[in-house]
């Protein structure tokens, strides 16, 4: 599917080499940002690929996007009801598997990967406890994961960020583990919008293959859409990196 | 009918930002003698006849599992309440 930008010139000439890469995005009940992050896919040159959460298969895919939204109205806890979807266990499952499924959380994403056990500490109401959006500054902080490899280490990137339980949180000795680890991959500069531990935006799996992160890349990838500086698509780098990885090009 | 009573707290060391809002309204109403405020869960899970020893367990396995997240939450009671 070729995907038209909507203001200016596609950001990316799409390469033909990354179509055979199939990057599914999960649907739930409330999800709210699978188009974008479909979208994101498509012009970063990849193949899209609808999934939904009652899917009992993966339909092939080579890495799977857990989109931004309120599953299940964040009823319960965000992300909570979304962790036992029966197309979940089976993202966990090939997450954990010697094969490494790469899988980004977006948002609700990233609150469905905690309460998955996928990734580790969890987000609570943020701690002015008022919703939040604003074009947030992030700081690169590990570029060794397959979301992050097209990003330079230390790079700093302006996307989108819109949440109320944003406030990332986890016990010191997890936060220790974290930082010890290299596997904090994101951290809010200038301003922490919701009072997250060490200013943690995202984080990463010790493989590397799974990635969290509460701002929203998928809204920063297209001239005339995304924060008015940096071109606005500072974000294209989480989908290009993945699609480079399957495809096996070198960074 | 029966039902089992399940209470769900934010754990002591986290900050709870609900409870530390709520804190802060009480004293506006001239309710002046608390100090702090947490705010937690309670679930009513009803049970179609007699509360076993077994669905008295799934019901804890449940609240340590779905009702609660063990990360930010601890199960602080399960009960029994007759109807």
């Amino acid at each position: 599917m070729t995907e038209l930008p909507l203001i200016g010139e596609a950001p990316v000439a799409a390469e033909s080499r990354l179509n055979g890469a199939r990057i599914g995005v999960v649907t739930f009940p409330g999800t709210l940002d699978d188009r974008d992050a479909a979208r994101a896919v498509r012009l970063a040159g990849g193949t899209a690929v609808a999934l939904w959460h009652a899917d009992t298969e993966l339909a092939d895919v080579d890495a799977v996007v857990i989109p931004g939204g309120f599953s299940y109205g964040d009823y319960l806890r965000a992300g909570a009801i979304s962790r036992f979807a029966p197309l979940m266990s089976k993202i966990i499952d090939a997450a954990n598997s010697d094969a490494k499924l790469p899988v980004l959380g977006i948002c609700n994403g990233f609150q469905i990967l905690t309460e998955s056990h996928l990734l580790p500490g969890s987000m609570i109401k943020n701690d002015h406890l008022k919703f939040l959006c604003r074009d947030q500054v992030l700081r690169v902080e590990n570029n060794t994961t397959v979301w992050t490899a097209d990003y330079e280490a230390g790079q700093e990137i302006l996307v989108p960020l819109k949440n109320q339980d944003g406030q990332y949180i986890a016990d010191e000795k997890t936060l220790d583990a974290l930082e010890a680890e290299g596997r904090v991959a994101f951290r809010y500069v200038g301003f922490n919008p919701n009072g997250s531990r060490r200013d943690i935006a995202g984080i990463t799996n010790a493989a590397g293959n799974v990635v969290g992160l509460m701002p929203h890349p998928e809204h920063a990838v297209e001239p005339g859409f995304g924060p008015e500086s940096n071109a606005g698509t500072d974000g294209l780098g989480f989908f290009t990196s993945v699609l480079n990885k399957i495809v096996g090009g070198a960074k | 009918m029966p039902r089992i009573v399940v209470d769900v707290m934010p754990k002591p060391e986290i900050l709870d930002p609900q409870g530390k809002a709520i804190v802060g309204a009480l004293p506006r109403l001239g309710f002046t003698s608390f100090s702090a405020v947490r705010q937690g869960k309670r679930f009513e899970l009803t049970v179609d006849g007699e509360v076993t020893d077994a669905i008295l367990a799934q019901a804890r396995e449940a609240a340590e599992t779905l009702l609660s997240n063990p990360v930010i939450e601890d199960v602080v009671n399960v009960e029994v309440v007759e109807a």
